[in-house]
């Protein structure tokens, strides 16, 4: 009689310790991902998803790390969230500043992961607002800061075009009247269009305006991972809209990005050009963020595969026809990278970094070695990418393997200086080049 | 009527996963989500007292002892069931579908042989 229930156990044993020895041997190959054509491994998640959350502290006498012959400095501090920032054309500096996201917990999951993620994140309040900067001096230290608008819904994506400023709030996209040199927002704003927001997971959205200013674009993430809301969640999601300025219609331009979060107009040939996070738990080398060119009506995989034709088996029921006319993204930053700002470089920033784009990078969770946690500058010819990302902004995560920023917004002021929105630390950082 | 609360969380546990299986209706996967928790609340406190009564009453204890191998099996199986549970979507199938049954079949099996057996699972079932 005992035999039975003997039996039951190993096999239970056997259950539990399988997955459990399979997830150590998920090493992580730290493979050459970077670049139009990166290695992707196999698929594999374990029984857990593999988690390493930032462990934040205070920078007190630390800096980061400025790529060789560049200075950084701290302009503005203690701000409530900044993401996003924008060069308005006198040199003041506006800052988007909140935290936006309407997750509902509708699995154990839900809620224990996050409780797990909000370790990694500031705790301060939404600020919900614009904070303009100002260098009336030019000394490039930026000693006046005022609240520029206020009232705003976890406003992230901002756009200038003549003098209409353009924000993306969580919820929809509005403007306001601007004239050189204003300081506070003449009045509350005028909304263009609703944007996506019943349920709003991946809440950011990203915007940039067409360079004759006709259109803007509007980059708006997924409900989910990988459709574990179900795909009610995802109408008008992983999308990127295109928006007439004048009457707020708007049609998708690009759909099957799981979560363009910055968008940017390339100078010259006014191409739009995106960063997107790709999905979770199949994996430290999947699945790689990219930077890519969009094209009108492209389909880029998501939820049905990833970097082209890989099918992602998660999805279920499958869309062959889909996959088959995903697109493959132009470069790959690296898995779990989470990319969050874009901003195509100027000749005043100098030598090396005079063609290309800035990404700024969040850093990773579902890795055991972290990745991104810095900026990052991917040098383009030709108009096109042309070889592996270059450090630009490191030390966000230190040696001691405490986290004391993370980057998300990069924006370069044609005066030579590239800025970046730290959300960990609160901090809006300057980049320049050291004087000889 | 811990055992029947067990029992009754895990059969509609499975019956959640199975609707999944057949819809790919994602709520019916949350469902089975919280109802293999609540069958896993139930079946750790029935596991408990099981014990107990196991080291307390003690006279013929060989029928009450399979009656607590079997629900430390489905409580085992309903843990991993849970974290396979946790895979996005359809990752979790069929896994998901096969440890519900199986946990619930063990947790029902439990309780036949707890109620039958002389001397102790009174207070379980």
């Amino acid at each position: 009689m005992n035999t039975k229930p003997v039996k039951t156990i190993s096999l239970l044993g056997l259950l539990i310790a399988a997955p459990l020895a399979l997830g150590a041997l998920a090493q992580e190959a730290d493979l050459p991902q970077y670049g139009p054509d990166p290695k992707l491994p196999a698929p594999y998640r374990g029984l857990l998803p593999t988690m390493k959350i930032a462990n934040p502290a205070a920078w007190d006498d630390r800096r980061p790390q400025a790529a060789q012959g560049y200075i950084v400095r701290a302009i503005a501090t203690d701000l409530k969230i900044p993401r996003q920032t924008l060069v308005l054309p006198n040199g003041d500096i506006l800052v988007a500043e909140g935290r936006g996201g309407a997750d509902p917990t509708l699995t154990p999951k839900d809620f224990i992961a996050g409780i797990i993620k909000a370790k990694g994140v500031t705790h301060v309040e939404s600020g919900n607002r614009l904070t303009l900067l100002q260098d009336r001096d030019g000394d490039g230290s930026y000693k006046e800061q005022t609240v520029f608008a206020d009232h705003l819904n976890a406003p992230y994506g901002l756009a200038l075009v003549g003098d209409q400023l353009y924000v993306a709030n969580q919820d929809a996209l509005v403007r306001f009247d601007y004239r050189d040199g204003q300081t506070r927002a003449s009045g509350p704003p005028v909304k263009l269009t609703d944007l996506p927001s019943f349920m709003n997971h991946h809440w950011t959205k990203a915007l940039a305006a067409s360079a004759d200013g006709r259109f803007l674009y509007v980059g708006i993430g997924s409900n989910s991972n990988i459709t574990e809301r179900g795909m009610l969640a995802e109408v008008d999601r992983a999308q990127i809209w295109e928006v007439d300025a004048k009457t707020g219609a708007h049609r998708a331009f690009a759909t099957g990005t799981r979560n363009p979060t910055a968008l940017a107009i390339q100078p010259g040939t006014g191409q739009l050009w995106a960063i997107a996070n790709e999905r979770d738990e199949i994996g430290p080398d999947l699945v790689p963020d990219y930077l890519t060119s969009v094209k009108d009506g492209g389909f880029y995989g998501w939820p049905y595969s990833y970097w082209g034709q890989n099918v992602d088996t998660r999805v279920h029921p499958q869309d062959p026809q889909k996959v088959a006319a995903a697109i493959r993204p132009d470069y790959s930053l690296g898995s779990h990278v989470a990319a969050l700002g874009v901003a195509f470089s100027a000749p005043s920033m100098g030598g090396r970094f005079a063609e290309g784009v800035f990404v700024g990078e969040h850093g990773s969770w579902n890795r055991q070695t972290p990745s991104g946690y810095k900026v990052v500058f991917v040098p383009f010819s030709n108009g096109r990418p042309s070889g592996p990302p270059v450090d630009f902004l490191d030390g966000f995560m230190g040696d001691d393997g405490k986290t004391r920023g993370r980057p998300v917004g990069v924006t370069v002021d044609g005066r030579g200086a590239l800025i970046v929105a730290d959300d960990l630390s609160n901090t809006i950082w300057r980049v320049t080049a050291a004087k000889p | 009527m811990l055992l029947g609360a067990a029992n009754a969380f895990l059969v509609s546990g499975f019956l959640s996963d199975w609707a999944y299986a057949g819809s790919t209706e994602i709520q019916w996967k949350n469902f089975a989500s919280w109802l293999i928790i609540g069958g896993l609340v139930f079946t750790g406190f029935a596991l408990l007292w099981t014990l107990v009564d196991l080291i307390r009453v003690p006279p013929s204890r060989g029928p009450r002892l399979v009656a607590f191998v079997l629900l430390f099996g489905a409580f085992l199986l309903g843990i991993v069931d849970e974290l396979v549970h946790a895979k996005d979507a359809w990752a979790s199938m069929p896994e998901a579908l096969i440890l519900s049954g199986v946990a619930a079949v063990l947790a029902i099996a439990a309780t036949a042989i707890a109620s039958a057996a002389p001397g102790g699972g009174r207070a379980l079932t």
